[in-house]
C-alpha cells in the first residue's frame, strides 16, 4: 500500500486527507439517506391511495390503535434525537465519557420504543387484528369499518410500523457498535466526529420517520364521508 | 502524448523499480475473497456474471428448443412458465443490471478520475457479497421447483396464486437491489470527492459521466422496486395484503411501482454502455468525442426523463387515456437524448482516423442494434400501435435490441477495449473481429425474425403455436441465430482465457487512447498510479502533433 493513511491514522488510503475523507462520508450517508426516503416513499404512496379510497373505513378502524401509547413513543423518540444531537455535540468536544453515557441512553429509548410496540403489537393480536384468515369479524373491535377495508388497513400498519420498527432495531445494534468504539478508543470515532453524527443521521432518520407514521395511523381527523353518513 | 505533472506518492521514495500489481499483490484465497481492491473486487464481479450469464442463456436455448415446433411438446406449459422466468429473472438482475457498473464501471472509475479507489472500498465488497448471495437464492429458487411468475411477477398471481417459489427469489432480487444500491451510492460519492486535482466536472470522460447518471437511478430508482417488492414478499409470507384486489386492493399499483423502477432499471442497462461505446469511438476514431457537453447531459436527461415515462408499460391496463397520452408523449420525448448520442458517435467517426479493432467493431454494432432497438421503442410508445403490439413477440424482439443489442455489445467492447489493461495481456483481436461480426449477424438472425412473427401477432410466453403454423418459419431462423449467437458468446471466453497464459505483454496502452487509465502499468497496481495524477489535458486530447507522436510510439512497442 501507499505511505497514506498508517493503521492507527483515522484517515484511509484511498483519501488524500480527513477533510476529503468526511466530504465523502457525508454524501455517501446523504445518498443513502435519499435511498431510504425512496424506499419508504413506496409503502406512503400505497397508503395515501387507500387511505383516499377508503377514508371512511379506515377512519373507523384507526379508532382501536392507542394514541397515548403511540403519543408516549413519539415522544420517547423525539427525546432519544435530542440526546442523539447532543451526543454527537459531546463527539465533536472528544467528551468519550458523555458521548458514551448519551448513546447509551439513545439505544435505551430505542429499547423503550420497542417494548411499547411490542405491548400494542399483542393487543392486537388478542383482538385478531393481524390480517389473514382468522381476522375479526366483531364490529366493535372494527368499530363498525368494512371487513375487506379494514384489514388493508392493519395490513399497511403492521407492514409500515414493522419495516420501522425493524429499522429502530438496526438503528440500535450500529449505535451499540459505536458506543463499543468509542468504548475501545478507537481513533475512527475518537479523532473524528463525522462517523458518529452520520449514524446520528440515521438515528433522526427513523425518528422522522416515525413522525410521519404517528400522524397517518393514530391522528386521523374524521373524515366528511363518516360526517355526511356515506 | 500527454501532459500530465505527477508528484510521487509517499514520502522520499525511490523511482519506482518493478512492483506488484494488482492481481499479483497476494495470491490466496482470502486475498481474493476479502479484497477491498475495486479492480480485484471487479474481476470478481467478471467471474460471477459470466457465470449467470451463461446459466441464463443455458435458459435461453431452452426456450429456443421449445418454439422450434409449434406443438410445443418438449416442455408442459408449467416447466416452460419456470424456464422463461428463470431466463428472465438472472437475466435482468443479475447480468443485464450489473454487467457493465459493477464489472467495467468498479474496475474503471476509480482509474479514470486519478483515485487509489472508490469512495467505499469495503461497501464495494459488501456490495459483491450482496449480488452473491442474490444469485444464489435467486439460482436455488429456479432450480428447486422454479418460479413461474415472469420476472416481472405482476400481481396477484404473484401474491396470491402462484404456488412456486416466488418469496425465496423475491428475497433474491431484494438483496440484488441492495447490491446495486451500495454501488450506486459509491460511485455517486466517489466522483463528487476524488477526483485527482485538475480532473474537474467537464474533463471526465464520458464512461464515467455515465456511471455517474447509472449511480442516480440506483440511488433514486431500486430501493422503490425494493420496497414493491418487499409488499409481495409480506402477502405472501405474512399475509399483509398490500395489493390484494379481493380485499379492495390495487394490483395495478404494483404494476405502477414495479415499472417506476423497471423503466428507469433499462437506463441502467444500457447508459453504462453509452459510457463504453463513448470511449471505444473515440479511442479508435483518434478524435474527440463530438459534442462532449451534450453527450454528458444528455446522460443525465436520460437518467431524469427515464422516470417520467413507466405507463407506456401499461397502456392495456385501467390506466386513464390521458395518463397514457402524457405517458406517450414523454416516452417521444426520451428519444431525443438517446438520438443525441447516437449522432454524435457517428459525427465523432466522420473524417476520423478509424480502426477497425474488435472493440470498435463491437461499437459500431451497437450503434446498429441500439438504432433498431430505439427506434422500434416509438413504435410501442405510440398508444394504438401498443394495443396491437403489447404482449406480443415483438416486443420481446425490441426489448432483446435495446438490453441484448445495447448492454451485451457494449460490455462486450468495453471488455475488449479494457482487457489488456486489466490484464496485461493481449488477445488475438483478428479472431475478435471476426466473432464481433459472428455475434453482430447471430443476433440480427435471432431477434429480426421475432419483429415479424410479433407483428403478425404471435404472443409472448406461449409455448405453442400450433394454432399458427405459419411462425414456425420465423421461430426456426430465430433458433438458428440463437445457435450462432450462442457460439459468438463462448468463443470470446476461449481465446480471452487463453490470452491469459500465451498472450503477448500488453504495454500501459495498446490501443494508444488517451485517458488517465492508460497511464498507468497494465495491470495497474493496487493503488493504481505510482504517482498521484495532476490532470492538465483535456478529455479526449486527440490533437495532431500528439497523434503523430503516439502512432510512431506504438510502431516502436509493436517491434520487441
Amino acid at each position: 500500500m501507499s505511505a497514506h493513511g498508517h493503521a492507527d491514522s483515522p484517515v484511509k488510503f484511498q483519501y488524500e486527507d480527513i477533510d476529503q475523507q468526511n466530504d465523502t462520508y457525508v454524501i455517501g450517508m446523504w445518498s443513502f439517506m435519499v435511498t431510504e426516503i425512496m424506499f419508504f416513499g413506496g409503502l406512503f404512496l400505497i397508503y395515501t391511495l387507500y387511505r383516499m379510497n377508503y377514508q371512511g373505513d379506515w377512519w373507523k378502524a384507526h379508532e382501536h390503535l392507542d394514541w397515548r401509547l403511540g403519543g408516549i413513543n413519539t415522544a420517547n423518540l423525539l427525546v432519544s434525537s435530542m440526546l442523539m444531537a447532543l451526543a454527537v455535540r459531546a463527539a465533536q468536544l472528544k467528551d468519550r465519557i458523555k458521548v458514551m453515557t448519551l448513546l447509551s441512553m439513545v439505544v435505551a429509548c430505542g429499547g423503550l420504543f420497542m417494548a411499547i410496540k411490542y405491548v400494542e403489537y399483542s393487543g392486537k393480536i388478542v383482538d385478531h387484528l393481524y390480517p389473514g384468515p382468522s381476522f375479526t369479524t366483531n364490529p366493535e373491535i372494527l368499530h363498525g369499518a368494512n371487513l375487506n377495508h379494514a384489514q388493508l388497513f392493519y395490513g399497511l400498519y403492521f407492514g409500515m410500523t414493522g419495516l420501522h420498527g425493524v429499522h429502530v432495531i438496526v438503528g440500535m445494534l450500529i449505535i451499540s457498535f459505536l458506543i463499543k468504539f468509542w468504548y475501545q478508543k478507537k481513533k475512527v470515532v475518537t479523532e473524528d466526529y463525522i462517523p458518529t453524527e452520520l449514524i446520528g443521521l440515521y438515528w433522526h432518520f427513523v425518528d422522522i420517520v416515525w413522525i410521519f407514521l404517528y400522524p397517518l395511523f393514530y391522528l386521523m381527523p374524521k373524515p366528511f364521508t363518516v360526517l355526511g353518513g356515506h | 502524448m500527454s501532459t500530465t505533472v505527477t508528484t510521487p506518492i509517499g514520502s522520499g521514495e525511490a523511482a519506482p523499480g518493478p512492483r506488484l500489481n494488482y492481481l499479483t499483490n497476494g495470491h490466496s484465497l482470502k486475498s481474493w475473497l476479502l479484497t477491498e481492491d475495486h479492480k480485484r473486487i471487479a474481476i470478481l464481479y467478471l467471474i460471477s456474471v459470466s457465470f449467470f450469464f451463461m446459466l441464463g442463456g443455458a435458459f435461453a436455448g431452452m426456450i429456443r428448443y421449445e418454439l422450434t415446433s409449434p406443438a410445443g411438446n418438449v416442455f408442459e406449459s408449467d416447466a416452460y412458465n419456470r424456464i422463461f422466468t428463470a431466463h428472465g429473472a438472472i437475466m435482468v438482475f443479475l447480468f443485464l443490471l450489473v454487467a457493465v457498473p459493477a464489472v467495467l464501471g468498479n474496475f474503471l472509475v476509480p482509474l479514470m478520475i486519478g483515485a487509489r479507489d472508490l469512495a467505499f472500498p469495503r461497501i464495494n465488497l459488501l456490495s459483491w457479497y450482496l449480488y452473491t448471495a442474490a444469485g444464489s437464492l435467486i439460482l436455488i429458487s429456479c432450480i428447486s421447483g422454479g418460479v413461474d411468475a415472469g420476472w416481472t411477477f405482476y400481481t396477484p398471481y404473484s401474491s396470491l396464486y402462484s404456488n412456486s417459489n416466488v418469496s425465496l427469489c423475491l428475497v433474491g432480487v431484494f438483496l440484488g437491489g441492495f447490491s446495486s444500491i451500495t454501488t450506486g451510492v459509491n460511485f455517486i460519492a466517489t466522483v463528487h470527492r476524488m477526483r485527482a486535482p485538475g480532473m474537474t466536472w467537464f474533463r471526465l470522460p464520458l464512461f464515467v459521466w455515465a456511471q455517474y447518471a447509472t449511480g442516480i437511478i440506483m440511488m433514486l430508482g431500486t430501493p422503490v422496486v425494493a420496497i414493491t417488492l418487499l409488499c409481495v414478499i409480506f402477502e405472501r409470507t405474512f399475509q399483509l395484503p398490500i395489493f390484494s384486489p379481493e380485499l379492495g386492493g390495487d394490483p395495478v399499483l404494483f404494476q405502477h411501482m414495479f415499472w417506476f423502477y423497471s423503466h428507469p432499471a433499462v437506463y441502467i442497462m444500457v447508459l453504462p454502455s453509452f459510457g463504453v461505446i463513448s470511449e471505444v469511438i473515440s479511442a479508435f476514431s483518434r478524435k474527440r468525442v463530438f459534442g462532449y457537453h451534450f453527450v454528458a447531459f444528455s446522460s443525465l436527461a436520460i437518467a431524469f426523463l427515464g422516470f417520467l415515462v413507466w405507463g407506456h408499460h401499461m397502456f392495456v391496463t385501467s390506466q386513464s387515456m390521458y395518463q397514457g397520452v402524457a405517458f406517450s408523449l414523454v416516452t417521444f420525448l426520451l428519444a431525443v437524448p438517446s438520438a443525441i448520442k447516437i449522432f454524435n458517435w457517428t459525427a465523432t467517426m466522420a473524417k476520423g482516423n478509424i480502426h477497425l479493432n474488435s472493440p470498435m467493431i463491437y461499437a459500431i454494432g451497437f450503434m446498429g442494434l441500439f438504432l433498431i432497438g430505439g427506434l422500434t421503442g416509438l413504435f410501442l410508445a405510440a398508444m394504438g400501435m401498443d394495443v396491437h403490439l403489447t404482449a406480443t413477440y415483438f416486443i420481446v424482439a425490441h426489448f432483446h435490441y435495446v438490453m441484448v443489442g445495447g448492454t451485451v455489445m457494449g460490455f462486450l467492447a468495453g471488455l475488449h477495449f479494457w482487457w489488456p489493461k486489466m490484464t496485461g495481456k493481449l488477445f488475438n483481436d483478428n479472431i475478435a473481429k471476426w466473432n464481433a461480426i459472428v455475434v453482430f449477424l447471430g443476433f440480427n438472425l435471432t431477434f429480426f425474425p421475432q419483429f415479424i412473427a410479433g407483428w403478425m401477432g404471435m404472443p409472448r410466453r406461449y409455448h405453442y403455436y400450433y394454432f399458427a403454423p405459419e411462425f414456425q418459419i420465423y421461430n426456426i431462423l430465430s433458433t438458428m441465430g440463437a445457435t450462432v449467437l450462442g457460439i459468438g458468446f463462448v468463443i470470446p471466453v476461449i481465446y480471452l482465457i487463453k490470452s491469459l497464459f500465451t498472450g503477448a505483454q500488453a504495454g500501459d496502452n495498446p490501443w494508444g487512447a488517451h485517458g488517465l487509465e492508460w497511464q498507468t502499468t497494465s495491470p495497474p497496481p493496487t493503488e493504481n498510479f505510482y504517482y498521484s495524477p495532476i490532470i492538465t489535458d483535456d478529455v479526449y486530447d486527440y490533437d495532431p502533433v500528439a497523434e503523430h507522436e503516439a502512432i510512431r510510439e506504438l510502431g516502436a512497442n509493436r517491434q520487441h
